[in-house]
């Protein structure tokens, strides 16, 4: 990404970390505002728009028939993928899919996935024939910093909004019968994510700071405290220890999100 | 396809290849394999078989990538057709996208980006059969690749997984562990600057199992690491006699 941030601007806010300061007056682990909504879109059959200070996610689910994958005939199918609509920042530009976003929805993706959030064995409608494919769309509206930890929780506010058509089985045929009933949902993982800028790190890093960080980490915490998803980014390092001093903090700090949204 | 076995250690603690849960499949590591490109490196990592070569610093291409005070580099993992049970569409998928992505980001910190500016470093990796913990053997064959091109690097990267099989904490990941196992964590290291600079993870592991598996993972490519170096002397010693014939 071109820089806008000017090598000035990058001691500023390294010496400010020093001093455990940062630029908008937060403390190094202290996370911006969240602002949840859910059922935003009444076309989706699940939808959510998280705030995260300034970045704005909405995630739409869409919940359609079928095949299932020929190694887990039983379960239905996650789909996940992000957009980074141009109108978001000026960094973003119109195009098929390009790295970044790949790798969002990736690290969505796997956080869902590995921690079972949807049960995937209730989707099952036939074996081997006819499943539930659950369609998760990320779309960053404003890009302020922290895609992934605020596209992570938007995407599970829309999972745990989500709905499915009631559904028969006869002779053979699947008949849709009125009304819905809610996508099963066994976890809710949450996703926290630090920025590494000289040797500090700190948690929810905004626009600014991702421009200035050396590396980022974000960890996927279910709701048993354990680890599912991992993913470390940018052309920098993080020692050993810090890896497992951040795995302390993530731990903590999903807990307590985990509060305060009551998941 | 082989049925699933319905366990991945048995009662002694061996793996089904035989192996104990901190122990390394065998590996064989090639400098200057492809003779057209500026570096290159073959792996033999179990049963992976992985070639990396490295062209540049080059011209940028295309130009308005290049950078006024430093060099791009750029990386492309991906697999052949063959080198899956089921025939892999040639197209880069979303997880190679993904792959090219953090095995950039894990080689980067190794090189002094600012020695050539307004260049452009290519890593082409290809792997030609896969079996479990690709990632890990192509950074591996990509670090070995970059320092026979002769590009002044900090340290060699070296990478190595660890994982979750059953309920142990087990070294160096295979196919089936990869599939069946309950979590998979790749960590590529340099080890001259305790520096991790890829971490990925998924599956399910507690804290202390996630601090065990990452220092595992460590010891791992530190082994890895001496093999890299002794790859690298192999290719230059011979060189050395050649000349003095």
């Amino acid at each position: 990404m071109a820089s806008v941030v000017t090598r000035v601007k990058q001691k500023q806010i390294a010496q400010l970390i020093d001093k455990e300061k940062r630029v908008d007056g937060r403390k190094p682990n202290e996370y911006r505002e969240i602002k949840v909504e859910q059922g935003i879109i009444e076309r989706a059959e699940g939808s959510a728009r998280v705030r995260l200070g300034k970045t704005e996610i909405v995630v739409g689910v869409k919940v359609e028939m079928g095949e299932p994958f020929s190694d887990t005939p039983n379960e239905g199918v996650l789909t996940v993928n992000a957009e980074l609509v141009p109108l978001a920042s000026p960094s973003f530009e119109a195009g098929p899919p390009d790295e970044t976003s790949i790798e969002l929805a990736r690290i969505v993706d796997r956080g869902i996935r590995e921690s079972k959030a949807i049960d995937t064995g209730k989707l099952c409608i036939e074996p081997g024939k006819k499943v539930f494919v659950v369609f998760v769309d990320i779309y960053v509206l404003n890009h302020d910093g922290n895609l992934i930890d605020a596209s992570a929780l938007a995407a599970m506010a829309a999972l745990l909004n989500a709905k499915m058509s009631n559904y028969e089985v006869e002779e053979g045929e699947v008949k849709i019968k009125s009304g819905y009933m809610q996508l099963p949902i066994k976890q809710h993982p949450i996703t926290i994510t630090c920025a590494k800028i000289g040797d500090k790190l700190i948690l929810d890093p905004c626009l600014e700071e991702e421009q200035v960080m050396d590396a980022r980490l974000s960890m996927a915490i279910d709701d048993d405290e354990d680890i599912c998803a991992i993913q470390k980014g940018c052309a920098g390092y993080f020692t050993p220890e810090q890896v497992i001093e951040f795995s302390k903090t993530a731990k903590e700090k999903a807990k307590q999100i985990r509060k305060e949204l009551d998941w | 396809m082989s049925e699933k076995p319905e366990k991945l250690i048995d009662k002694k603690g061996i793996r089904l290849d035989g192996r104990k849960s901190d122990e390394l499949r065998p590996i064989k590591l090639e400098v200057g394999v492809i003779p057209n490109a500026d570096g290159s490196a073959y792996v033999e990592h179990g049963k992976n078989k992985i070639l990396a070569g490295v062209y540049g610093p080059r011209e940028v291409h295309p130009k308005h990538l290049a950078l006024q005070d430093r060099t791009v580099l750029k990386c492309r993992y991906h697999m052949a057709p063959f080198s899956v049970q089921e025939r892999k569409s040639p197209a880069p998928s979303r997880r190679e996208i993904e792959l090219s992505k953090v095995i950039r980001e894990s080689l980067e910190p190794s090189i002094f980006m600012e020695y050539y500016p307004r260049t452009m470093i290519d890593v082409f990796i290809e792997i030609l059969q896969a079996d479990g913990g690709t990632r890990c053997a192509s950074i591996t064959a990509a670090s070995l690749a970059l320092a026979d091109a002769g590009i002044p690097m900090r340290d060699l990267v070296v990478a190595c997984a660890a994982g979750k099989a059953d309920d142990t904490i087990v070294l160096d990941l295979m196919d089936e562990e990869d599939k069946q196992g309950k979590a998979d964590v790749p960590v590529a290291l340099m080890p001259n600057l305790n520096a991790i600079t890829l971490l990925q993870m998924d599956g399910k592991l507690t804290h202390e199992e996630f601090e065990n598996a990452v220092n595992l993972a460590i010891d791992g490519c530190k082994k890895i690491y001496s093999m890299q170096k002794e790859a690298l002397k192999a290719k230059y010693i011979n060189v050395k006699e050649e000349a003095e014939e």
